[in-house]
């Protein structure tokens, strides 16, 4: 039908502009109560009493859960079993839920909430990666001899590169409804994955022996912070709902969103570089920490993608990765956008500049000179393939920029520059690569399923756990559906992710949904399509035909890691990802030399997506990327003190708005991964890899401040340039 | 329970306001926020935005008279105040985003008085008079007066602020405005400078500097306006006003800059004043 590669409208697209779309909130009815989270004064003590007389003396309806009420383990399983549902005993940061309220109004049940008193032994937090000693996840790399390379090379380069926390603010915050009716324990809410709080909740639940569904409302954004986080509050909603007999709807305002959830893991990464004189990259010994806050919860493997992204797109015998993620007592740092790629990347790319600017080499030339190329080998070992892309998405960014030329000219114009406060022009490159899907042997573990029913009437319909929370997920599944079985997208329809309905195809994360669910589903469709079989009536009637005299039809598949692409997560070598995105930013800036705001004014993008199944939707995540990213680089701030986030709502978390937001060229490149049916690779997180160190590279060119860390404000811009030795 | 009052004349709106619970709201975008943020009711709210005696802007004799009601959107519109305060108009676009400007009102900026407030270094460099309304009659303070402290001005208990006057400057005045914020909309500022001066025989006189952001008030740059007064604005003039400016402000860091940068930009903005200052 040739649907892939075109972009039809979305499923949800007319009923969010109708406003007729069911977010959690709009779930809610008249007889649903409403919860409200107690939370911690201090951010590390002891818990000594909690008592809520005060709160069921002025509203007697008014019910409290503490940890003591828990029906099972006070742990929400991720990864280590080391995140509470509730504070019991220790208190392990600031704001954290230590007791719930549920009431027949949100305003009871705030003002009961606001009456249950805590008492608390303060203790001294640990906090900043200075103080921080506790080791809570490590891993590391080690490919060629960098030692001896170090010893023998010609330059030696040094650099330490930091980024800050990082606060999602997707559009619609967390917010969870659950009740109990016949042994059934519901939770519908706002949320990346199904089956992650599936299973929280079959734990946390597991002794009242209640059967658990999971179904996700319309969501508005997530970003990651909608992976582990609902988790928690999913639990909370349910614990209220179970305790009071009603439902129970659990939503948190803004500034309570803030203060509660997940940041990205503020990082320090340090690199020691061993370099030829011509600029080719001889040894890379990098270091990468990350701030995890107070819990383990997804660090782990966030540190794992940081950790081989942290050479950046470029061939290198000999590299030498270790990573930490180090304990501190702020609310655990989780799942965001590029997971732990962005932070490193931006080490890499800054590096490269400095390389380059010390051997007196351009940035463009470093890293033509330095990319890979396919039949390379990476520093666990993986041969990259032929859909290796990093010299076509730079070269085709470099020229669209006209980079080279108007990088010289601001260098040139920047010694001259005249005392008139008119702005400098600025102008950065950076390229990155993004691993699609599960690090390592994740996929093999969780042999993520996905299916297609095809009902009486003929009409097929997606069985997928992938949720959509803005992407375009279920119309770019349609797509491929469509492509299958020969049949229009409006055609296909997709089953709610409800784990009653959908088999676990694994959580929304990691841009693993239109790779690896999207090559289930497509596997699934050609199922059916072979069962039904081909002729010259509409694929409906045929499948209605077939179904009347054979009975339901239906097809799942599960996924398969191709044999021969092992991880040994021990020894950190073998396939690290089935295939790589490339992609390659150039920012133009201009930069106030009297107050030092930068303004991005254009970002050229060429990104490698191997298939665009949607190519609008492709480049509206890459438009999205590229200006979280850029924002990331010199905007967006979460300043942390003892414990306590200062920019706590959104009129001093400030992200950008249209008027911040540069023109944005975006070019989609295609060269089909050879992992998959469809050739597709990941295309979610991969903006926010480039975007952040071409920004301060730009910054750089325009002033020649060379900021190492982000974000890059004016103040830190006034520091680095009356600082300087 | 709030009851939301609508009187239609100042006279009633007065009465209103004796109520010693009752809050003047116009276009309501600092009340609300506020009121969010810390969970605070009001037992009476007294609309403003139905007085015709806090509409319109005219000239009054050589006097430019504002209403406390005008919207950031209508004065940054209006034809007198584009022509004879350019400096009001700059500041009128730089409020919020197009939906604040459209609602927040010249009146309430002032009577909010946020050290950040992005209007108010305007009304000091631009000798601006309020006009108060009470039930013991009207009575007009000099602007510079108004702000006491950290959000604390001299209106009094149950008193609104009626009219802005401003003497209209003469066509030699030369007006100028910068915030200096951390996005292109929706900004608090973290400085914010307006300046007026006029030229005679070359030289600086009637210099007024207005900033916000570096106390608990708006306040006056004497010192930088001492240094430019009688002066050709000339390059050693600029520095020597923006060192003097740095020298006199005590700014704090806070959660959207810090005093080191404050101090820096505002020197720069200050500097930029002067070079640009042309007959």
């Amino acid at each position: 039908m040739g649907v892939i590669g075109t972009s039809p409208p979305r499923s949800d697209g007319l009923d969010k502009l109708r406003g007729t779309a069911g977010y959690v909130d709009d779930l809610a009815g008249e007889d649903t109560w409403h919860g409200a989270t107690v939370r911690t004064s201090v951010a590390c003590g002891t818990v000594l009493a909690i008592d809520a007389a005060a709160a069921r003396a002025a509203d007697p309806d008014v019910v409290v859960v503490t940890a003591a009420d828990l029906p099972g383990p006070n742990v929400l399983p991720v990864i280590q079993n080391d995140w509470p549902v509730l504070a019991d005993g220790t208190i392990e940061h600031l704001n954290q839920p230590v007791a719930l309220v549920a009431a027949p109004t949100r305003a009871r049940a705030r003002a009961a909430a606001d009456l249950v008193s805590v008492e608390v032994e303060p203790s001294e937090p640990v906090l900043g990666l200075d103080a921080a000693h506790e080791v809570l996840a490590s891993c590391s790399i080690d490919h060629g001899d960098v030692d001896v390379a170090i010893a023998d090379a010609e330059h030696v380069i040094e650099g330490t590169f930091e980024s800050g926390l990082q606060e999602h603010v997707y559009i619609e915050t967390q917010g969870m409804l659950a009740r109990v009716e016949g042994g059934v324990l519901t939770v519908v809410g706002s949320l990346q994955c199904p089956y992650y709080l599936q299973h929280a909740l079959e734990a946390v639940f597991a002794p009242t022996g209640f059967e658990i569904r999971v179904t996700q409302a319309t969501t508005g954004g997530g970003f990651g912070g909608k992976e582990e986080f609902p988790d928690q509050i999913g639990a909370h909603a349910a614990l209220l709902a179970w305790k009071s007999g009603h439902e129970v709807v659990l939503l948190y305002d803004r500034h309570e969103d803030i203060i509660g959830t997940t940041k990205r893991h503020p990082a320090r990464v340090t690199h020691r570089t061993a370099v030829s004189g011509d600029g080719t990259l001889i040894a890379q010994d990098i270091e990468v920490l990350l701030d995890g806050g107070a819990f383990v919860t997804l660090s782990p493997v966030v540190l794992s993608r940081a950790v081989i992204h942290a050479g950046g797109p470029y061939r290198c015998r000999n590299v030498r990765i270790r990573g930490r993620v180090l304990k501190t007592n702020t609310p655990p740092n989780g799942a965001f956008r590029g997971f732990g790629a962005p932070q490193s990347q931006l080490g890499a790319e800054r590096q490269m500049d400095q390389i380059a600017r010390r051997l007196g080499i351009d940035p463009l030339t470093a890293r033509r000179i330095n990319a890979y190329r396919d039949g390379d080998v990476t520093p666990t070992g993986q041969v990259l393939d032929a859909s290796t892309s990093a010299l076509e998405v730079l070269e085709t960014t470099a020229r669209r920029a006209d980079f080279l030329t108007r990088w010289k000219t601001n260098e040139s114009a920047r010694v001259d520059a005249l005392d008139d406060g008119a702005p400098r022009d600025g102008i950065g490159i950076a390229l990155a690569w993004h691993g699609s899907g599960f690090t390592g042997d994740g996929e093999r573990r969780l042999r993520a399923r996905a299916g297609i029913e095809v009902d009486d009437g003929g009409r097929p319909w997606v069985l997928s756990a992938s949720t959509d929370f803005g992407q375009g997920t279920e119309v770019v599944f349609q797509q491929i559906v469509a492509e299958a079985l020969g049949v229009f997208p409006e055609d296909v329809g997709i089953r709610p992710p409800d784990t009653h309905l959908v088999p676990d195809s694994g959580p929304t994360v990691a841009s693993r949904t239109v790779m690896i669910v999207g090559s289930l589903l497509h596997r699934a469709a050609r199922e059916i399509r072979g069962r039904v079989g081909d002729g010259p009536e509409p694929f409906q009637e045929r499948a209605a035909a077939w179904i009347a005299a054979n009975g339901p039809l239906k097809a799942e598949t599960m996924h398969q890691t191709p044999p021969g692409a092992t991880f040994d997560e021990s020894t950190y070598r073998g396939v690290a990802y089935p295939a790589y995105g490339w992609i390659c930013d150039v920012v133009e800036v201009s930069v106030d030399p009297d107050t030092l705001l930068v303004t991005p004014r254009k970002v050229t993008v060429a990104c490698d997506v191997g298939r665009a199944v949607n190519p609008a939707l492709c480049a509206g995540q890459i438009e999205g990327g590229t200006l979280q990213a850029v924002a990331w680089a010199y905007l967006e701030e979460v300043k942390c003190e003892n414990g306590r986030y200062l920019n706590d709502r959104l009129q001093t978390c400030l992200i950008p708005t249209t008027r911040d937001a540069p023109e944005l060229d975006v070019r989609l490149v295609e060269n089909p991964s050879p992992a998959g049916p469809l050739g597709t690779k990941g295309v979610g997180e991969i903006p926010m890899d480039a975007g952040a160190p071409a920004t301060l590279a730009a910054i750089e060119n325009a002033t020649g401040i060379a900021a190492s860390s982000v974000p890059a404000t004016p103040e830190r811009l006034l520091e680095l340039m009356e600082d300087a030795p | 329970m709030t009851v939301a009052h609508r009187p239609t004349s100042l006279g009633d709106a007065i009465r209103l306001m004796a109520d010693p619970v009752a809050v003047a709201v116009a276009g309501c975008t600092d009340l609300l926020v506020a009121d969010l943020a810390t969970g605070r009711r009001h037992a009476a709210v007294v609309d403003l935005s139905r007085l015709p005696e806090l509409k319109g802007v005219r000239e009054d004799g050589g006097v430019i008279d504002l209403g406390a009601g005008c919207t950031f959107t209508e004065l940054r519109r209006d034809p007198l105040v584009r022509s004879h305060l350019s400096s009001l108009a700059e500041a009128a676009a730089t409020i919020g985003g197009w939906q604040i400007q459209n609602r927040a009102t010249l009146g309430g900026n002032i009577v909010n008085a946020s050290p950040a407030g992005d209007a108010l270094p305007v009304l000091l460099a631009l000798d601006a008079t309020l006009v108060l309304g009470g039930t013991q009659g009207t009575r007009e303070i000099a602007y510079e007066s108004f702000h006491q402290d950290y959000r604390k001005t001299a209106l009094r208990q149950g008193e609104l602020l009626v009219r802005i006057r401003i003497p209209r400057p003469s066509s030699t005045t030369w007006q100028a405005f910068r915030k200096v914020g951390t996005r292109e909309a929706q900004a608090i500022s973290k400085v914010v400078v307006a300046m007026s001066a006029s030229l005679a025989d070359g030289a600086l006189r009637d210099v007024r500097i207005g900033a916000g952001s570096l106390a608990p008030t708006p306040v006056r740059l004497r010192a930088a306006e001492g240094v430019l007064t009688g002066r050709v604005p000339d390059a050693a003039a600029a520095d020597d006003a923006a060192s003097a400016a740095r020298a006199e402000v005590r700014p704090l860091d806070d959660v959207r800059s810090t005093a080191r940068y404050r101090r820096w930009a505002l020197g720069n903005v200050v500097r930029r004043f002067v070079r640009g200052i042309r007959a």
